[in-house]
């Protein structure tokens, strides 16, 4: 296990979270002790990089805002140069359970990607009205890809094992929603297998998910617009090769 | 209306609207900028398959010759592109200045380091 867990890079991608996001770290190091922890700070303008220096993150910074895609992709590409057989992608808003962690990382023995989910029965987090509907649409189109059951397909609490991330860290869209729902589409039809396990999540730091029809019907149309994309493009192989240990 | 021409104006929609969708699937052109051009495709073949719906709309707003309103529509969607394209020039102008700045206060900090580090190896070899 803790050699599982010292080969594991925690990415945490943070734009403006100095509030959260040493405590999230400081965290994540009792929690997990062996693991190291990547913050990529998106282009914050406050204090988000240096609180994560002081709480004994390394720290990359982006020089603008690039999205969560384009700061995951930054990781995994860290990730590759440095060795590390697994990327777990966790928030900087404290809403993931380090302690899932160990599950997700238990899960990923046998396979290349591990959602964290949040429907699948544990925790009380709930999305009601078009925007659920939404979701089990989106969620039934993806599992079907990638034959397996998944609820939660725009769950930003995964894994990922080392033919993941190398494919990750050269394919991974940084379109808005690609790093969810497109990067589950590219890595399915790469052939890596995904599965996902019932996580607890907490409820967000700041900020109320919206119900506001009207945006979730814009959100519905943008999804199914990604998934549509993701869906024309060519496939793109796995690339063969060892794995790093 | 000749067949012909009824035709040829299905036929130059749904070419454009190939090819739009075949940059896309080819990532020369992504979603956000290509959200127009499918705009524009699908509205010339909607057009191009019932061109009456052409001057019905024209009378409905009080054009009274209905290809005034096809002009109206493509400029105002090619004046739309162009604002969105200078707004996007502008940001990517902004983004590449402040790389510039980025690399030059990085070789900056290498210089700054090397000479500490040359001073401190010529310290170590004067001991």
């Amino acid at each position: 296990m803790t050699t599982l867990l010292t080969d594991t890079l925690i990415v945490m991608p943070a734009f403006n979270e100095e509030e959260s996001v040493a405590a999230v770290v400081a965290e994540v190091f009792s929690k997990l002790p062996g693991v190291s922890v990547l913050v990529v700070d998106d282009g914050s303008t406050d204090e988000t990089a240096s609180q994560a220096q002081i709480a004994g993150a390394t720290v990359i910074r982006l020089p603008f805002n690039l999205g969560v895609g384009g700061a995951m992709r930054a990781g995994f590409k860290y990730a590759l140069a440095h060795d590390f057989r697994n990327v777990v992608q966790v928030d900087s808003d404290g809403q993931h359970d380090p302690t899932g962690v160990t599950q997700l990382l238990e899960e990923l023995r046998t396979c290349d990607l591990v959602l964290g989910a949040r429907f699948a029965g544990q925790g009380d987090y709930t999305v009601r009205g078009p925007r659920r509907w939404a979701m089990v649409v989106l969620a039934r189109i993806v599992s079907s890809l990638a034959n397996t059951r998944l609820s939660d397909t725009t769950s930003g609490f995964r894994a990922t094992g080392p033919r993941a991330v190398r494919l990750f860290a050269e394919h991974y869209p940084a379109e808005y929603l690609g790093d969810t729902i497109e990067s589950l589409v590219i890595a399915a039809r790469a052939g890596c297998t995904i599965r996902q396990i019932p996580v607890a999540m907490r409820p967000r730091a700041g900020g109320i998910p919206s119900h506001n029809p009207l945006k979730s019907a814009a959100y519905l149309g943008r999804a199914g617009m990604a998934l549509l994309i993701a869906l024309m493009r060519p496939r793109v192989p796995l690339t063969s090769g060892a794995s790093p240990s | 209306m000749s067949t012909a021409s009824y035709v040829f104006g299905i036929v130059a929609a749904v070419i454009a609207l190939l090819l739009v969708i075949e940059m896309l699937r080819r990532r020369r052109l992504r979603e956000r900028h290509a959200v127009w051009w499918i705009l524009a495709g699908v509205l010339a073949l909607i057009i191009g398959v019932f061109p009456q719906l052409v001057s019905w709309a024209a009378t409905a707003v009080g054009i009274e010759v209905p290809i005034n309103l096809v002009f109206f529509v493509s400029l105002t969607l090619l004046v739309f592109v162009c604002v969105q394209h200078s707004a996007e020039l502008t940001d990517l102008e902004s983004k590449t200045r402040l790389l510039a700045e980025h690399i030059a206060f990085q070789s900056n900090r290498i210089d700054v380091l090397e000479r500490r580090l040359s001073s401190h190896s010529s310290e170590v070899d004067s001991d």
